[in-house]
């Protein structure tokens, strides 16, 4: 447990170093509508990451996340402005496909016995080609208030936090608390560690990595709402950047690419050390050219620094 | 396994938190204007040109300017970002070129109703009134330029068409490509239309999204089904360039007549090698030059800029038609932006 703390700890220090050197270059910078600005920036690849990190730790990889929740904003806008659902039903049926999506990737992996990279990787580019088809590449507007509603904010005192951003923390205490307390996340540790010894030990491993696959799908329908309701629009080339952005955050948030080993809430770290620097960098007048720059050297840091504890 | 974790706070890790401290020699302290500048990606020629030129403007008039963009053309979520991003950096002015002119409309009007000046630059939003001003081309006349000056060249030949065009649903990919057909006298749609005109001259239609290798493979796959096209419509020189590799490659270089929108300085040495028939030419430069200067005039007497400001564009061509005024290519070289 204390190692696992630790393990939480590299990138929570990084974060906040990176904090501070904003906050010196910056006066803006560490006030509370920024950081609760960061926040709200940060939560469609926030809760697409819970999802990433549950399949990362069962050893597999969901390059189609990003792809999935652009379908499901389609589906709820196209539900709601088209054809006349209920909000809520429309929401429910973007869901809902996001969620079978997940599934099909899950029954690739798990019956078909596909590499997770190369379903994930076809699924990806369905998953765009449909959202292209449906939306006939039109951006959605004036959609009802129920689907922006997470965009409004609550205000703690001058601070206006995004109820989508508050969202993403209770889900990110859910999941901790699911993969911590319970045998079900335990589970999907040992799948991660040990396929063969997990399934000797009684696991039915199947059901733990379907339900990996089916859970990133629902958060990517949760991150569809969530990113309609933070542009106000649905929009059909949303979700390409969002796909790697996930994976960055899971492996800056210290979780092994090669499963078994992570803490969810490094995930909230990680996708919170990109948005800084993207919000920090912005304020500072410097180039996003840099964040990317940043990013990318980081993540190759946070492997070579995996790869490095295991052969410690 | 886990109780390895403890070297997680490793030297490379240490390096990384080192990081920072490497930007730390680019801050800035100073008490200057802010005025902001986001655009599509910070790798497409154009717009590194139009934040140059921005830049060069601002440090002429006093303001320090924040240049912001979207990873990729079409990461409207990237351009929201940036918008929040500047507006805590306490911008007074935005000058923007959106990547997805309708998706932009609320955090553009988050922006005005916090006392931002707004100006959309080369490419309007939808409504276009979502912004303060416009500064940019008329991309449709752009195009009617190079289908009145294709018209011409092809004469009575009967016109088998091939266009390689932006992406789906693009108001600036759409305005050029039916401009183009309007200027050769062909079925087209009016300006406002975001749907691309098929009349039956025009044989192949394919998006290459203004990239080059995507516009060549899209031009050998249009020759496969169609060998006989004579007129190739390109949404920028990029795609233009791949659709004269393809012909090239074809052996049909010279029976072709390949036009296109940007004048770029390749483009426009493109004319004059050769490799591509007309341009129509653009300024970037203009754009961040009046739009820095409408900011300016703003943050000073808080006068806002409002309408549409046409920022020029003039047909190149090598070899001039009767009927069809156009600007040599050699002096376009002298006006073109980018690299030389």
């Amino acid at each position: 447990m204390i190692a696992r703390r630790l393990a939480f700890a590299g990138p929570l220090v990084a974060l906040l170093i990176a904090c501070t050197f904003f906050a010196l270059q910056s006066p803006r910078f560490l006030t509370g509508a920024n950081l609760s600005l960061v926040l709200s920036q940060v939560m469609v690849v926030g809760v697409l990451a819970i999802g990433q990190t549950l399949v990362i730790l069962t050893g597999g990889i969901d390059l189609a996340c990003g792809m999935i929740m652009a379908l499901g904003s389609i589906v709820m806008s196209l539900l709601a402005v088209k054809h006349g659902w209920h909000p809520a039903m429309a929401i429910a049926g973007g869901m809902g496909v996001t969620t079978i999506a997940g599934m099909i990737n899950g029954l690739l992996v798990t019956r078909i016995k596909l590499p997770p990279f190369i379903v994930t990787l076809g699924t990806m580019n369905i998953a765009f080609a449909i959202t292209q088809l449906v939306s006939r590449a039109q951006t959605f507007t004036d959609l009802p208030p129920l689907l922006t509603w997470l965009g409004q904010s609550v205000w703690v005192g001058n601070t206006p936090i995004a109820y989508g951003a508050v969202a993403m923390l209770l889900l990110y205490a859910l999941a901790f608390v699911v993969l911590r307390e319970t045998a079900a996340g335990r589970h999907v540790y040992a799948v991660g560690s040990n396929l063969e010894a997990a399934r000797l030990a009684g696991i039915s491993t199947n059901r733990v990595l379907l339900s990996a696959y089916m859970l990133s799908g629902l958060c990517a329908g949760i991150a569809a709402l969530l990113s309609i309701a933070r542009t106000s629009v649905g929009d059909p080339q949303s979700g390409q950047t969002e796909n790697l952005d996930t994976v960055t955050a899971v492996v800056l948030g210290g979780t092994s690419l090669f499963g078994g080993r992570g803490i969810v809430l490094g995930s909230l770290v990680g996708a919170m050390i990109v948005g800084v620097f993207r919000n920090g960098l912005t304020l500072m007048g410097v180039s996003s050219v840099y964040q990317i720059l940043v990013t990318g050297v980081l993540v190759i840091l946070a492997v070579a620094t995996d790869q490095w504890s295991r052969k410690a | 396994m886990r109780t390895l974790a403890l070297p997680r706070l490793s030297p490379p890790r240490l390096v990384a938190l080192a990081l920072p401290l490497l930007l730390a020699c680019s801050a800035k302290g100073d008490d200057k204007p802010v005025i902001g500048l986001i655009t599509k990606t910070e790798s497409n020629p154009f717009f590194v040109k139009m934040k140059e030129g921005a830049e060069q403007a601002a440090a002429a008039q006093g303001a320090t300017l924040i240049a912001a963009a979207g990873r990729s053309d079409g990461d409207n979520a990237g351009q929201v970002t940036a918008i929040e991003n500047l507006m805590a950096a306490g911008a007074r002015a935005i000058l923007i070129s959106a990547s997805d002119s309708k998706a932009i409309v609320p955090a553009i009007k988050k922006a005005r109703d916090a006392g931002i000046l707004v100006i959309a630059l080369d490419s309007p939003t939808d409504p276009v009134d979502a912004t303060d001003a416009l500064f940019a081309t008329d991309n449709y006349k752009a195009g009617q330029l190079i289908g009145q000056y294709a018209k011409a060249r092809l004469g009575a030949t009967p016109a088998r068409i091939a266009t390689l065009d932006l992406i789906p649903g693009h108001p600036t990919g759409a305005q050029r490509h039916n401009g183009f057909l309007s200027g050769f006298g062909l079925p087209s749609y009016e300006k406002t239309r975001n749907e691309l005109a098929q009349p039956p001259e025009v044989v192949c239609m394919s998006d290459a999204m203004g990239d080059q290798a995507k516009g060549q493979t899209a031009m050998e796959n249009c020759l496969q089904a169609h060998p006989d096209i004579n007129v190739v419509y390109t949404v920028n020189e990029p795609s233009a360039a791949g659709a004269f590799t393809a012909l090239k490659n074809a052996g049909k270089e010279k029976g072709v007549l390949i036009v296109s929108v940007d004048g770029s300085c390749r483009g426009v040495q493109n004319v004059v090698d050769g490799a591509l028939t007309a341009t129509a030419q653009q300024y970037p430069l203009r754009m961040a030059e009046l739009g820095v200067e409408a900011a300016m005039a703003f943050i000073k007497t808080a006068k806002k800029a409002s309408g549409y400001v046409d920022t020029g564009v003039q047909l190149i061509a090598k070899d001039s038609v009767a009927g069809v005024p156009s600007l040599s290519a050699d002096k376009a070289l002298g006006l073109c932006w980018g690299d030389k």
